[in-house]
């Protein structure tokens, strides 16, 4: 069982070995499915010069704009960098390098980085900013660009429950990039809100299977809401 | 008169059919939640990974790992399901919606949309605007007629572009048209507006046939529907 036990006993011992100039897929949507402890915990180690691959950049003061505020990344690679102030600024001012990707395009890279396929042939981006300097095939009368697979570092992702195995299931919409970038870094941490004995979590409905899974934690998530909407009972 | 933006939304519902799968953008999309016909049943698409997006949560469901696309607070409807982003894009990209609805700053004649980038202004980025269009085979961009006085169809598109040949039928608060062998071809007036004001306004190529009849605004707010209520 020691071999397959992922546990570790803190977020600092989960980024041991995260250093300067490194590469990290990092899940979630917006602030939904975060891993905000290993973000919480990249930022007290300081490290600089990331280049970090996810949808959104979080937002002033949480997230991964916890990163941007301390100036730890120089590259960003999203398909949505919108409402970040610091963001912008460090945009604008070219402190940081941003790579927009087109969020299907995102996730698809990420997979088949995961996945072992170099690259793949899609149709979106086709004659838009997206596609230019980029190879272009004709697959059956209609344009496909070729896009490149992404692999990382590390990967920080936030699941629901875990068994010691690294089992991974994720809540309702919480899921997002996370299974994707799983599945492509070198090191995958994962961070949930349970960790289960095995045998707990039924195998048919595992969403991300432990041989993706190096490292867990067990963390609290404050889980802050970016725009709460409701109706009147 | 010009169309209200709740009007537009009714006006693109007509087009909803019993057992659809449908993606609504940001904005007047949004709104067609609101004006699902009665007697059919359609299951909103969300590309954060939820098929059968329901109603906002009241105070007491609301839950941070429950959201849509626009990072709204939501709910699941019955029949729902739930799945991760390279999922829900192989839906977009497979072609397994069956209608998207989605708003645009430019469309040109040759089905060219403009949606995502304002040069000179902040980028904020295209998020899944450019999948769905590439994607879906059937679109219905929904914007005004003009802006600041200024044609939003065109002969061609002046901003970056979202996608490239992918729209066949646009609604704006005038008129609604579909486009072919690049042109604009009028096929409905708003109640009110007259092809004169729809030839003033529209700088893309526009073929008028005889007979363009007022648009058809029927259905009122069904409260009831499981969205955006």
């Amino acid at each position: 069982m020691a071999g397959f036990d992922k546990r570790v006993d803190s977020a600092r011992q989960a980024l041991d070995g995260l250093t300067d100039g490194m590469t990290i897929i990092v899940g979630g949507f917006g602030l939904c499915g975060i891993p905000e402890n290993l973000i919480a915990e990249v930022h007290r180690r300081g490290v600089r010069d990331l280049t970090v691959v996810s949808n959104n950049c979080g937002v002033d003061g949480f997230g991964l704009g916890l990163l941007l505020e301390k100036r730890q990344i120089s590259k960003m690679i999203a398909s949505y960098v919108g409402e970040n102030a610091e963001f912008e600024r460090q945009l604008l001012s070219g402190e940081i390098e941003v790579e927009l990707t087109p969020q299907g395009t995102l996730a698809e890279r990420i997979r088949a980085g995961g996945a072992g396929i170099p690259a793949f042939y899609t149709a979106t981006g086709v004659g838009t900013p997206v596609g230019e300097n980029k190879e272009v095939r004709k697959f059956d009368d209609r344009d496909y660009i070729l896009e490149k697979a992404i692999t990382a570092d590390f990967a920080l992702i936030k699941g629901w429950k875990a068994d010691w195995y690294g089992n991974i299931v994720y809540r309702h919409t919480a899921q997002n990039f996370n299974p994707a970038a799983a599945t492509a870094a070198r090191i995958t941490v994962a961070e949930v809100e349970e960790i289960v004995e095995p045998g707990a979590l039924e195998p048919s409905h595992i969403h991300t299977p432990g041989i993706y899974v190096d490292r867990l934690t067990q963390g609290q998530f404050e889980k802050r809401i970016e725009k709460r909407t409701t109706r009147s009972a | 008169m010009a169309l209200t933006r709740e009007q537009m939304a009714q006006r693109v519902a007509s087009e909803l059919r019993d057992g659809y799968y449908v993606n609504l953008g940001i904005g007047i999309p949004t709104l067609v939640a609101n004006y699902i016909p009665p007697g059919i049943e359609v299951m909103l698409h969300s590309e954060n990974g939820l098929l059968g997006m329901g109603a906002f949560p009241t105070e007491e469901e609301i839950d941070p790992d429950m959201i849509n696309a626009g990072k709204q607070t939501v709910t699941a409807r019955v029949g729902a399901s739930i799945f991760s982003s390279v999922e829900s894009f192989a839906m977009i990209r497979g072609g397994h919606i069956d209608l998207t609805v989605l708003g645009a700053f430019e469309v040109d004649v040759h089905g060219n949309i403009a949606s995502w980038m304002i040069p000179g202004k902040l980028v904020k980025g295209m998020g899944g605007a450019m999948d769905l269009v590439a994607g879906a085979s059937n679109i219905i961009v929904t914007m005004t007629h003009e802006k600041g006085g200024q044609s939003k169809l065109l002969e061609r598109c002046t901003l970056p572009l979202t996608g490239s040949g992918c729209i066949r039928r646009v609604l704006t608060d005038l008129a609604y048209l579909e486009i072919h062998d690049r042109a604009f071809v009028l096929r409905e007036r708003a109640p009110g507006v007259t092809v004169e004001e729809i030839k003033a306004k529209t700088a893309g190529r526009l073929v008028v046939p005889s007979d363009v009849p007022e648009m058809r605004l029927s259905n009122d707010a069904n409260h009831g529907s499981p969205a955006h209520a």
